[in-house]
């Protein structure tokens, strides 16, 4: 039996420069103040927390240590209050740093360009639409359990070649990995074991009749010695797909459309222009990324002047760089059409993330369709939106009410 | 005269955000691996001026020189 109730609190936060932490329910409710107190302090900031973690708040301060992968390691991505023993190929190439970071991300590579991209979006679409029917005459909706949360996971599922309607068990394992695990490691271990047994019945059934699917490109991938992938790696990677593909995109879908809830004028400019998407996507990437990375600190170094030591982890807080006002001119502002736009939010460097032009293209089709069948919604008073804890950020309640208000 | 520019993507710096494709398709193109190099020698056609210098501010990791001859 698996308990995915919720973790435990942590002692409530009094001094947000010092003491901060990222599971606090303020954090999770509106981080961007914290971020902006914390950024007018200091580039880099520190709490004993999880044995010890840095926070960049500076999109300069990001960058920096986005690149030095000499000094920050990518082998623990995600800042815990244990840290577990780092596993061998955990799930590369998230997880890898150079050299063998290089070939397990160019395997990755190929099937997510945006020309591969574009012969999946017809499937999206039609995802979208089928979701829309089945609650657009009630009237009224939870976005994020019945619209943004499937859209993703039936996308990496058609990838993958598995189940659609598996979807409940991915959510369940990324809930245990992403927000459980902060204070529970033994949640992590289960998750990954569940896993590993739910992916080797496909890899064996791949085996012997090969798809047009990704199971079945990574078993057929050789490595730079011509030799087929270690089990572990293809067991890895897969994690990796699964987890990343999902609730990353599932957050920015619904941040989107909770803001064009909230924002009559930017929904009706959509509609009205709808050429400006591609570049509206980019700012609602920007100001609501949902994706905080994490580094280990291996070397002692000093980032915008403030030294890290070894033994820290660091936050690697995409979303609070993307809203530095020295980056971003009027960064707390969405600004459909905006001009300059350097976000981070699929990262920087080496592990910029491989599903990008994957979750663009989601997140451009499920507004667009949205929109279109949609035009007219608002949150619902009644309801309550509530966020996910911790490393990815984006509502996992999303009430809406459907139609013009009366 | 107008000047004629010329965009150029640093491969060591590129990791493959493929937003001047996104931009500017007439200018970039993107290898196998989605990583981007500019079309032929990266003479920006006349008229498209605006868009080499649209992909050179969204690049993320700062790899487009937009020069002028």
């Amino acid at each position: 039996m698996s308990d995915v109730s919720q973790p435990a609190a942590h002692p409530p936060v009094t001094d947000w420069l010092h003491d901060f932490d990222h599971t606090d329910p303020r954090w999770t409710d509106d981080p961007f103040p914290i971020w902006d107190q914390m950024r007018a302090a200091s580039p880099v900031v520190h709490t004993e927390r999880f044995l010890g973690c840095y926070l960049p708040t500076t999109y300069e301060a990001v960058r920096q240590i986005a690149n030095d992968t000499e000094s920050f390691s990518s082998r623990r991505i995600i800042v815990r209050d244990e840290r577990p023993e780092v596993a061998k190929n955990a799930a590369p190439p998230i997880t890898s740093d150079p050299p063998d970071h290089k070939p397990a991300k160019q395997l990755l590579l190929p099937p997510f360009t945006p020309d591969a991209m574009k012969k999946l979006e017809p499937r999206v679409r039609a995802i979208c639409n089928e979701l829309i029917d089945e609650f657009i005459t009630e009237g009224k909706v939870d976005a994020a359990a019945r619209y943004t949360k499937h859209v993703p996971v039936r996308a990496i599922a058609h990838m993958l070649g598995i189940p659609e309607s598996d979807g409940d068990l991915f959510i369940k394992w990324i809930h245990m990995i992403l927000e459980l695990s902060i204070k529970n490691e033994m949640m992590l271990k289960q998750a990954a074991e569940e896993m590993t047994n739910y992916f080797a019945g496909h890899v064996e059934a791949r085996k012997t009749k090969p798809g047009d699917d990704l199971i079945s490109y990574l078993l057929n991938a050789r490595d730079k010695n011509g030799q087929p992938l270690e089990d572990s790696h293809i067991y890895g990677s897969l994690r990796l797909l699964l987890i990343a593909g999902i609730d990353t995109t599932w957050s920015a879908i619904g941040s989107s459309l909770w803001h064009l809830a909230r924002t009559p004028a930017d929904r009706e400019r959509l509609i009205a222009e709808p050429e400006l998407m591609p570049i509206a996507v980019e700012e609602l990437l920007r100001a609501y990324s949902p994706v905080t990375m994490a580094r280990e600190v291996v070397k002692e170094t000093t980032i915008s002047g403030c030294p890290v030591k070894p033994g820290n982890m660091v936050l690697l807080s995409f979303p609070a760089a993307n809203r530095d006002p020295r980056m971003f001119p009027d960064a707390d502002k969405v600004v459909l059409d905006r001009r300059e736009n350097r976000h981070a939010a699929f990262g920087l460097g080496i592990h910029r993330c491989v599903g990008s032009n994957l979750a663009r293209m989601e997140m451009q089709v499920a507004i667009e369709e949205w929109l279109k069948r949609i035009p007219d919604f608002r949150l619902d008073p009644a309801g309550t939106v509530t966020w996910s804890q911790g490393t990815v950020r984006g509502p996992r309640q999303l009430p809406f009410l459907l139609g013009k208000a009366m | 005269m107008a000047e004629r520019l010329k965009v150029h993507v640093d491969p060591d710096k590129c990791q493959g955000h493929a937003r001047c494709k996104a931009l500017a398709p007439e200018l970039f193109e993107l290898d196998e691996y989605g990583n981007a190099h500019e079309v032929g020698d990266g003479t920006v056609p006349a008229g498209l001026e605006d868009k080499a210098w649209l992909a050179k501010s969204n690049c993320p990791e700062i790899a487009i020189e937009v020069t002028e001859e």
